[in-house]
């Protein structure tokens, strides 16, 4: 079959694939670049987040009767899912895998549409939900590659606010959780009532100006935003490492297809010289 | 003179950590002085100034939508944003203000009224500080 192409069709597939290997190989650089500084970030959001939770638990620790409607269950009608995709493809698995996790879920868990709602971080997700006739109430596109906190405080103090107005029961993250460059993990986090404080027992006992309860009024709601920039940091360093593997197998099978392609053509040339070089002996032999 | 450790970290990073001898700041129920030795407190932040002094100087910081942990050696500041005055750009909060000013004027529901008096608090706060 290959031998139908004409050497100049196969030189110009090559040079199209070199090109193309170019490009990924440019992009997967980039991404490369764009995953340390998103590691960075999120390497740098560690302190707030642990001191944050620290205090919080140390909160709830000492005083079990202080009660929040962040952090008691209630019955459930409603479920709000944030999802957090990327803006655009060549990610690999990056996308698919959190969509496929949030159909897979709806479908275990909820019989009609009013039982749930989406707040979709990125386009992927966004049209994803459209396409499907998903509710999305909130929407995100065009997050920056290296967010910064006043980014998507609105966003987060605005979900926090739905379930503070009892828009939503339970609000739920999914998102790319980052193990490594080579490895990420589609996580489920249940983020709102807060239930999971961990206690690590510093005890400390603290004075509280002006109470507890205010306190709580005011440091929940930071919490739980502070949680979801925590998820969107994971997320965008998971983003850049997908979209570094993914272009670094294109690239990798960019070269092999250049090397196949450099190998049927060199064929294809010996081939034609072969041949010529038969007619002109068969030419010369006809004179004598 | 005693000194306390005073860090301040927001969401996007460490901002400053460095050792003060006193630490007075805007909490909601008031104004709150803290020297080296303090009990134990954690006492929400109002939008307002964070001033860290030492023996050559005082520093300056704008706070907003923070709280302050304290330890008898050591204050924890933590805030969703924290900027020094060199940060300030001073002509962007002045137009934020603005902006803030002609929305609370232009009567709204509640909460975009509420919005916008927090974010003319914020821009005042700036220009406070970066000045």
């Amino acid at each position: 079959m290959k031998s139908l192409a004409s050497l100049r069709d196969i030189k110009g597939r090559m040079d199209s694939t070199k090109k193309t290997k170019q490009i990924t190989a440019a992009m997967e650089m980039v991404s490369a670049s764009k995953m340390s500084k998103a590691e960075q970030n999120a390497k740098s959001y560690v302190p707030y987040s642990e001191k944050i939770q620290e205090v919080v638990a140390s909160i709830a620790a000492n005083n079990t009767d202080v009660s929040h409607p962040m952090l008691s269950k209630r019955e459930v009608k409603k479920t709000g899912y944030l999802i957090v995709t990327a803006d655009k493809g060549l990610v690999g698995a990056y996308n698919s895998s959190i969509l496929r996790h949030l159909q897979r879920t709806i479908q275990e868990k909820h019989q009609s549409s009013d039982e749930y709602t989406v707040i979709a971080v990125g386009r992927k997700g966004y049209d994803f939900c459209q396409k499907r006739d998903i509710p999305v109430s909130k929407s995100m596109i065009g997050l920056a590659d290296q967010p910064k906190f006043a980014d998507i405080k609105e966003l987060a103090s605005e979900t926090v606010q739905m379930f503070i107005d009892e828009e939503i029961d339970e609000l739920i993250i999914f998102y790319n959780h980052y193990v490594s460059a080579i490895s990420q993990q589609v996580t489920t986090k249940n983020l709102l009532p807060i239930t999971d404080i961990e206690t690590n027992g510093s005890g400390s006992q603290y004075e509280y100006e002006p109470d507890q309860q205010q306190i709580l009024e005011v440091l929940l709601p930071q919490y739980a935003e502070s949680l979801i920039f925590g998820a969107l940091l994971d997320g965008k360093a998971s983003e850049h490492a997908a979209s570094m593997t993914a272009m670094r197998s294109a690239t990798d099978n960019a070269e092999d297809l250049i090397g196949e392609l450099e190998l049927s053509y060199n064929r294809q040339r010996q081939a034609a010289i072969t041949q010529e070089i038969t007619e002109i002996i068969g030419g010369v032999a006809a004179l004598e | 003179m005693k000194t306390l450790t005073v860090s301040v970290v927001t969401p996007d990073g460490p901002v400053l950590e460095d050792s003060f001898e006193m630490v007075s700041c805007k909490a909601e129920s008031g104004e709150l002085g803290i020297l080296p030795g303090h009990i134990p407190l954690v006492a929400p932040l109002s939008i307002s100034v964070v001033r860290l002094k030492r023996e050559n100087g005082t520093e300056k910081l704008a706070v907003n939508g923070g709280f302050m942990e304290v330890r008898p050696d050591k204050v924890t500041i933590l805030a969703q944003s924290a900027e020094k005055p060199s940060d300030i750009n001073v002509q962007r909060a002045k137009e934020a203000k603005e902006r803030a000013e002609r929305r609370l004027q232009s009567k709204q529901d509640s909460i975009d009224f509420q919005r916008a008096e927090l974010a003319l608090k914020r821009a005042m706060n700036r220009i406070n500080v970066g000045q």
